[in-house]
């Protein structure tokens, strides 16, 4: 432990310092030689940290620290504006789809109208035409059947003049046979 | 063998630097972990911010741990205006803390198991204290030793008390935590040397019987990791609270 020396004062003035010539002689955190190593070495370091940890780390360690908080609260924020966006963007769909609803069924409801009047016009053109169709069918049955009735009595006197020509062998005044026919027809 | 606690305290000269007065300054095995635990903190915070991620890794992540939890330290004890403080106040607790750390390995030193460290970083912070709270409040500072709500008739002994406890804080201050760290590392020390000293002395036996000091000394180191890292944290809080007088002396 020769080097413990160091302690002792160059000039040999200091008395303390001969109790820490040898190892084990004292108490080494109580050895007051080696203070003012320490406290210079202690300056150093310490002053040396402070500055490193004022002007460089600290700074930069805030400085990430902020950029991480801006960014959370950036993408935050960007969150919140597409979940607004994208509310405003359901809220006119379904407005959107509303009023589309009540446009087609109004749309609905006008064609139906439409579609009805127009058949019922129709329908009633259709009996109009088949109304005035009955009503000439009857007519001409009326007729055809007015004929068929006067060729019934021709063809009725004819007969009647001829079977009794054969019966009786005269020859019938036609007069009174179509007179008998008529009355016969009428009976 | 002979257990020797006390050796791994010695203050080794490795080379000399100059002279002031009377006193040879060297360069010593402790000023080599001062500044071992000076390069460690900047690594650790500046090359652990290399990266400046946004999410961070591990060394990043110890990094803004330690600077989080210094400053809500602070902020919870002297307040807002105490961030004044956080660079002097991440340093010695930084400083203490990784010197602590750096202690714990075996066959190392430990720079505050030396009480002229604990004093002379105990009386930065008194000094601190005292010199800006006179420049801040001027001699409202002085309110700090008249409590308010004591009785005029007892005001002069808890004046007196105030004082004495105000400039006896360095002492505390220092104590403690030099205390602390060398009554651990004898106790360390002293525990480790039973397993040797059993298995030299008792041959085998000694051995086996070795496993219960073993078995302390493990528990030991343990105990002595917490209360590294927890001394450093009192020396830092006590540092916020001394400040917080100097900030707010009327309390």
């Amino acid at each position: 432990m020769a080097e413990k020396s160091h302690g002792t004062p160059a000039k040999g003035t200091g008395a303390h310092t001969e109790a820490d010539g040898g190892h084990g002689g004292g108490f080494p955190p109580f050895e007051s030689s080696t203070f003012a190593s320490q406290l210079v070495s202690l300056v150093i370091a310490f002053v040396a940290l402070y500055v490193i940890v004022s002007r460089i780390a600290l700074p930069r360690v805030e400085s990430v620290i902020d950029a991480r908080q801006n960014a959370i609260e950036g993408d935050l924020s960007a969150a919140q504006k597409f979940k607004d966006e994208s509310d405003a963007a359901l809220r006119a769909y379904e407005t959107e789809l509303a009023s589309a609803r009540t446009r087609a069924q109004a749309i609905g409801n006008e064609t139906r109208e439409k579609l009805n009047a127009a058949a019922e016009a129709e329908r009633k053109t259709l009996e109009d035409q088949l109304t005035a169709k009955l009503a000439d069918a009857e007519k001409q049955i009326a007729a055809t059947r007015e004929t068929a009735m006067s060729n019934v009595r021709g063809i009725a006197a004819d007969a009647a003049g001829a079977i009794v020509q054969r019966l009786t062998g005269v020859l019938p005044d036609s007069k009174a046979v179509s007179k008998a026919v008529d009355a016969s027809l009428k009976g | 063998m002979k257990i020797d606690p006390i050796h791994q305290f010695n203050i080794e000269p490795l080379f000399t630097i100059g002279h002031i007065g009377n006193h040879t300054i060297a360069f010593t095995n402790s000023s080599l972990y001062m500044f071992l635990a000076v390069a460690v903190i900047s690594i650790l915070m500046i090359g652990g911010m290399a990266g400046r991620q946004l999410v961070p890794g591990r060394l990043q992540s110890i990094a803004e741990i330690s600077y989080e939890f210094v400053a809500s330290t602070i902020r919870s004890t002297a307040g807002a205006e105490g961030m004044k403080f956080f660079p002097l106040i991440f340093s010695l607790f930084m400083f203490i803390c990784i010197s602590n750390l750096i202690g714990i390995i075996p066959y190392t030193f430990t720079v505050s198991s030396h009480i002229i460290v604990t004093a002379a970083l105990a009386l930065l912070v008194f000094f601190t204290v005292l010199i800006y709270g006179l420049y801040k409040n001027g001699l409202k500072f002085f309110k700090l030793f008249v409590p308010h709500g004591v009785p005029i008739y007892i005001l002069p002994l808890v004046m007196f008390i105030e004082i004495l406890s105000f400039f006896l804080r360095p002492v505390s201050h220092s104590v403690r935590l030099f205390a602390n760290m060398l009554a651990g590392h004898i106790a360390l020390k002293v525990f480790a040397g039973f397993v040797a000293m059993l298995g030299v002395s008792l041959g085998a036996i000694g051995w086996v019987g070795g496993v219960l000091p073993l078995a302390l000394t493990v528990a030991l180191t343990a105990l002595e990791l917490l209360v590294a890292f927890l001394q450093a944290y009192v020396f830092a809080i006590l540092t916020c609270i001394y400040l917080n007088d100097a900030i707010h002396p009327g309390h």
